[in-house]
């Protein structure tokens, strides 16, 4: 009835042969003010490289196997990529677009997150249980943190003292001590919590819950849930409300949350907590990122295959561009 | 692999596992083995997945797993574990078994899981207040299979049944959803060959069975592998296998890899060293509830789990989009139905062209006013 014998671990689970040939469909320069966004194409193998001002496709470059989660270097020069099937991080450069060097992410890296002040990466392990802690100039792991199962979302408080973890089928959002690497306290959120992030004042965490279907925001003060945001869609099946990728602006006023396959961005008031506007975008959408200017909000849309990109001022879906297979994070850079 | 251990001083939360074994026919195919420790492993990673928590909630799982022999002597087994003091069981048992330890005096205050019988009676007549069902019942696969093949439009079905009970109750159920969701079964055929007869005529036998019927998909009623796949590709016209073989539905499947279900795979295949049934999903889940139950209550104590479990709060991430939690008229656990082939899942239903008051998982199964489940 269904396959179930038991199997060669080396040759199903070694996911060791890394791919970084890198084919640049077309090498277009581009302008000195345009922006550029990049999408890691989950199923693709791939990220799209997009000019934002024209919105248009100007590159594809291949890279390792399952590009999930991806971030700038500090200078805007290099991206890091979770290769999850390759259980390595890539770091692409961004003038060649080719893969330069490897960093050790320990197993399934799925999201990755840059500290704002100390040359640290974080990475969520999400095979492992573990939150992986990369130096950066000497390319080594120097800490592993345990967390609960199925690690996903990671944010990190504006001084850099707090990491926030969330685990999906532990459904806690862990607040970690950057200085001591321990897990200092455990909140519960909703089902399958997929994103954290701090708001710019460090006074909340907002977490995202993907089965649950809600964003719980936390206080960072006492670490308890002080709103619970719940959404309604007419029309849609409340099973269909998926919350995941979570963007903040930064001028504090709109929170844009990702619903998943409800095929909708919320556009929540950040002060209020209130929502403001459901906005129809691609098929399952995942996570999104604001132009530099913070006039645009782009979203991967995982099962329709495009991005779609949010005119901020008007909250309106402007454009749909087409990109890789089973598009999943997405960043933009000056 | 290191498993994960809760800080000594953890309140402990102990669950039994009881299983027996099977005198199991000789696997038809070389590629598809019977492992014999399906659903054990399931428990196993559940109490790891509950104990990754209980580090930080300081609440520590704990598996008594026990295998009686063919022969050996269940009853005994079960009431050795409630005089351990175990009340949170899952059984991977027939329907008989279950219905017998559940009826026992003994078991009157314990919280049984059924992770092993798909049987629908076990859902409605001979349902039971202490019993839980994480294995998705008959109906509930045939309903999902109906859902897709109606929204294909392929509606005219050729049933072809075998001799075991359990055919027969499979075959019970597809006329059910055939009935319920507006398919039409053409012809009804036995399978009356034995095995080793098919090995040498499969090839010409299987033209003859299934000439003349105007028919769009064979629907396979054999549990036990005995000749479903030996129809496909074998039938007159070139028609579809749908049912126990060819496009099956399950509560699990290995190459399902939604939701983060790809984890879920990778963990199982790292402590088990081979893939996850759905006998070990639903052992999983059994476990993972009580965990659940435990997380969320912040409390070890039987009534306090067996209440929130029971109550509206409860919701178990199984990897299907959606949150799982047990129907309060027959605590059959309510979750989408995969439909896969051999190497891929092909859909998940209940598909959405199908609607529902409340929710359209209660689509598949037996729904609220269908059910003649009374609970003493």
């Amino acid at each position: 009835m269904i396959h179930m014998g038991r199997f060669d671990m080396s040759r199903n689970l070694g996911r060791g042969g890394v791919a970084v040939a890198v084919v640049a469909l077309s090498l277009v320069p581009s302008g000195v003010l345009a922006a550029t966004a990049y999408v890691s194409n989950e199923k693709g193998n791939t990220i799209t490289v997009i000019d934002t001002d024209k919105q248009v496709v100007t590159a594809t470059i291949a890279v390792g196997h399952r590009p999930r989660g991806i971030v700038f270097s500090r200078d805007m020069k290099q991206l890091y990529i979770c290769a999850s099937d390759d259980d390595t991080i890539e770091v692409l450069d961004l003038a060649t677009q080719k893969i330069v060097t490897n960093l050790p992410s320990g197993p399934d890296p799925e999201l990755l997150l840059l500290d704002p002040n100390k040359p640290l990466l974080y990475v969520a392990n999400e095979d492992d249980n573990m939150v992986t802690v990369i130096d950066l100039p000497s390319s080594t792991a120097v800490q592993q943190v345990p967390v609960g199962v199925e690690p996903e979302g990671l944010g990190i408080s504006p001084d850099s003292k707090t990491l926030v973890n969330t685990s999906e089928t532990t459904n806690m959002a862990h607040f970690i001590d950057t200085t001591t690497w321990e897990v200092k306290d455990n909140v519960l959120v909703d089902a399958r919590p997929r994103f954290a992030v701090f708001t710019k004042d460090a006074k909340e965490v907002w977490v995202s819950a993907e089965v649950g279907g809600t964003v719980s925001v936390i206080d960072t003060g006492t670490h308890k849930v002080i709103k619970r945001i719940t959404f309604d869609i007419p029309g849609v099946n409340k099973e269909l409300i998926q919350a995941v990728g979570i963007n903040l602006s930064a001028d504090g006023k709109y929170a844009f949350v990702a619903l998943g396959p409800s095929n909708r961005v919320v556009v929540i008031d950040q002060k209020t907590h209130e929502i403001i506007k459901y906005l129809l975008v691609g098929q399952r959408v995942w996570h999104m990122a604001f132009t530099p200017d913070e006039k645009q909000l782009y979203t991967t849309n995982g099962v329709s295959n495009d991005v779609s990109v949010i005119d901020i001022a008007d909250l309106k879906v402007t454009k749909s561009i087409p990109v890789g297979r089973e598009p999943w994070g997405v960043v933009i850079k000056p | 692999m290191k498993r994960p251990t809760p800080p000594p001083g953890s309140q402990v939360v102990n669950i039994a596992y009881l299983t027996q074994e099977a005198d199991l026919p000789p696997a038809r195919s070389n590629v598809q083995p019977h492992p014999n420790d399906e659903g054990k492993l399931g428990a196993d990673l559940g109490i790891d997945d509950d104990n990754t928590t209980g580090v930080f909630t300081k609440q520590d799982f704990k598996l008594e797993a026990v295998t009686v022999p063919v022969k050996g002597d269940v009853v005994a087994a079960f009431k050795k574990l409630i005089a351990d003091g175990q009340k949170f069981i899952i059984l991977n048992l027939p329907a008989a078994s279950v219905l017998q330890l559940a009826d026992l005096p003994e078991a009157k205050d314990a919280m049984i899981f059924n992770a092993g019988a798909p049987d629908d009676r076990l859902r409605n007549a001979d349902c039971r207040a202490n019993v839980f069902h994480t294995s998705a019942n008959r109906a509930m696969l045939a309903d999902a299979l109906a859902q897709y093949l109606i929204k294909k439009k392929w509606t005219r079905w050729l049933l072809v049944s075998g001799s075991d009970e359990g055919d027969k109750l499979y075959a019970d159920a597809i006329k059910r959803a055939a009935k319920k969701f507006g398919a039409k079964i053409v012809d009804e055929k036995a399978w009356t060959y034995t095995g080793e007869q098919m090995r040498r005529s499969a090839e010409s036998e299987i033209p003859v069975l299934t000439q003349g019927p105007d028919y769009q998909v064979l629907i396979a009623a054999d549990e036990a592998d005995n000749f479903g796949d030996d129809l496909m590709y074998r039938t007159w016209d070139p028609r579809l296998v749908a049912g126990t073989q060819g496009l099956v539905a399950a509560d699990w499947h290995p190459a399902f890899d939604m939701w983060g279900a790809s984890q879920m795979q990778h963990r199982f295949q790292k402590l088990s060293g081979r893939y996850m049934t759905p006998k070990d999903f639903a052992a999983w889940v059994a476990v993972r509830a009580v965990g659940e139950a435990a997380t969320r209550t912040k409390s070890t104590d039987f009534n306090t789990i067996r209440s929130f479990v029971l109550g509206p709060d409860f919701t178990v991430g199984v990897f299907k989009g959606v949150g799982a939690n047990f129907r309060d008229w027959d605590r059959q656990l309510r979750e989408p139905i995969l439909l896969a082939a051999p190497y891929t899942v092909v859909s998940v239903s209940p598909q959405q062209e199908f609607i529902h008051p409340v929710s359209t998982l209660d689509t598949l199964g037996y729904d609220k006013p269908e059910t003649s489940c009374k609970f003493k």
